[in-house]
């Protein structure tokens, strides 16, 4: 379960003057889906064109699949499934037929049907990939690097463009690769998509590695304060509680006051509120502690 | 073994693809023929005394074969493999097991196949509508023609994909080479029309030879088994020089 999948230790690549990435070290373990996050420019599809034998580096160790990929050889082309960045369709050819040119590439494919299935195009089958819906378009993509049955699946930006309910039917699909076993990793610049899909997450800024970790470690309340937020009805006297670090109110529509704490020690914050609520008898209203979101830890992360 | 059996796999989607293109069906198909149409009627029943007393119709034939096969090869390749290019689909395929030669070969195939069926079509119409008779005779000088033809120009469109940046820019570069070559080879315009320097300027380039080969081996006139060796040999020079600056210079990847 645990053995390496993508292996890299010290990646650099420039282009011209530009260094597009400045040192990466990142592993991916087998039958996990692993999100690479950050903003455009990070150097993101670059660490990933390497990683798929697209691109030479200039420095570092790379493996992926136990192959190097700047060596790629047609037995590893055949255990791995790439998804570009932009939607890479013969617009005159079914769903069907699409699929069935690409595996015929391949020694042992999939089925086309069950991939049609799996990938949620049994309606439009027969439909030239023209006529399908961005969101239609961008699953038989998906479709097609399945196709060959790989054990490591890239998918670069999958759902950059989308309307929100293409976007839940495309997480929906890469959640259900999982029960296939396949390796996934997947760029975004959308941290709820990280969050929804990945079992870890790189935040890449500027072509460095700023953090990686599960979707909720990466919330780390010892790196970024949570958010206690409670409404004081009118009238109610705040002191007692006013000298707490991080308070703050805004007056509320109806005369009283809503709060917020940010905090490092949510716990400490709120056993001496219930404690002051319960002394005075003042009801701590529509009480809600938050812990730092990945959006904020991106934010903060890839702000320079 | 594999690799033949792919190469067909790849031959039947290039096919498929190139037959549900209206653009390229109208150039390739059918634009060849409406010229021929056209020529025919304009100057239909005139001989041309420099060449032996032809039929302008006549004249026609090897003309129009010659126009059909470098739409199909060299303008076809040249068009579609810049976009398939700018597409990411040649990026694509170079992520898949599939050898890099057989995506070409699949394509190339194509066009050759589509210039072999052009030819039987053109000539075919000419001995129907306009009395021009098929060549049986010289049948293997036309075979020949065609083939080292077919190949030579699909090296060139392969090469023009070189220096063709985009997708909007193909049909303008494509156009713009290979129209004048038509004009001053004698395909658009019956040879004794066209200047004697002009012609032996265009001597120089493939069109013309290509389209003499053909003339020969076409026409009634022709004594012998209509063999132009020395025109198929600068056809094939500048083939070579395509292959070769394809196999140096060939571009996978989108601009960005």
């Amino acid at each position: 379960m645990s053995e390496a999948v993508i292996t890299i230790r010290g990646l650099r690549k420039s282009y011209d003057e530009l260094e597009a990435v400045k040192g990466i070290d990142l592993d991916v373990n087998a039958e996990e889906i692993f999100a690479v996050l950050g903003p455009n420019g990070a150097g993101k599809t670059t660490t990933v064109e390497i990683l798929e034998g697209y691109r030479d580096r200039d420095a570092g160790e790379v493996s992926v699949l136990g192959v190097d990929p700047a060596r790629p050889t047609p037995a590893w082309r055949e255990r791995i499934g790439i998804v570009l960045q932009g939607t890479t369709l013969e617009p005159a050819l079914t769903v069907r037929e699409s699929l069935r040119q690409y595996a015929g590439y391949f020694r042992e494919p999939r089925d086309v049907d069950e991939v049609i299935a799996l990938v949620g195009l049994e309606e439009q089958a027969n439909t030239r990939a023209r006529k399908l819906s961005g969101g239609q378009q961008r699953r038989l993509d998906v479709g097609i690097a399945l196709v060959g049955d790989p054990d490591l699946l890239f998918l670069d930006e999958p759902t950059t463009g989308f309307d929100p309910s293409a976007r839940r039917q495309a997480w929906d699909m890469v959640a259900g690769l999982r029960e296939l076993g396949k390796t996934v990793l997947l760029t975004t610049h959308y941290m709820d998509e990280a969050q929804a899909l990945a079992d870890r997450v790189a935040i890449i800024a500027d072509g460095r590695i700023v953090a990686q970790d599960t979707p909720e470690n990466l919330g780390d309340r010892r790196r970024l304060p949570s958010t206690i937020t409670f409404h004081l009805a009118p009238g109610s006297d705040p002191s007692g509680i006013a000298t707490l670090d991080g308070f703050r109110y805004t007056e509320a529509e109806d005369g009283g006051r809503m709060v917020t704490i940010q905090t490092h020690d949510a716990v400490e914050v709120l056993s001496r509120l219930t404690a002051w609520s319960l002394q005075r008898g003042i009801d701590l209203d529509q009480l809600e502690v938050r812990r730092p979101s990945l959006e904020d830890v991106y934010l903060e992360l890839t702000e320079s | 073994m594999r690799s033949v059996s792919l190469a067909l796999h790849e031959f039947r989607f290039a096919q498929k693809v190139f037959w549900r293109n209206p653009a390229s069906v109208f150039f390739t198909a059918l634009l060849p023929v409406i010229f021929l149409v056209i020529f025919a009627t304009i100057f239909g029943g005139d001989e041309i005394e420099e060449l032996g007393g032809v039929k302008v119709t006549t004249y026609y034939i090897p003309a129009i074969v010659t126009l059909a096969v470098v739409s199909a090869t060299m303008v076809n390749l040249a068009m579609n493999v810049t976009i398939a290019r700018e597409e990411g689909l040649l990026k694509r395929g170079r992520g898949t097991p599939l050898p890099p030669w057989v995506f070409i070969v699949g394509r190339v195939g194509n066009a050759i196949v589509i210039s072999a069926v052009m030819l039987v079509a053109v000539t075919l119409i000419g001995q129907l509508l306009y009395d021009s008779p098929i060549p049986w005779g010289r049948i293997p000088a036309v075979l020949v023609t065609l083939i080292v033809g077919a190949s030579a120009f699909s090296c060139l469109g392969l090469a023009m994909t070189v220096i063709i940046p985009t997708r909007e820019a193909a049909s303008a570069i494509t156009n713009a080479i290979t129209l004048p070559l038509y004009f001053i080879s004698g395909v658009f315009i019956p040879e004794d029309e066209i200047p004697d320097g002009v012609l032996s300027f265009a001597n120089h380039f493939p069109v013309r030879d290509f389209f003499e080969s053909f003339f020969t081996a076409y026409s009634p006139k022709t004594v012998g088994s209509g063999f132009e060796w020395g025109d198929l040999l600068v056809v094939a020079i500048w083939g070579l020089a395509g292959f070769l600056i394809t196999l140096r210079y060939f571009r996978w990847t989108p601009r960005q």
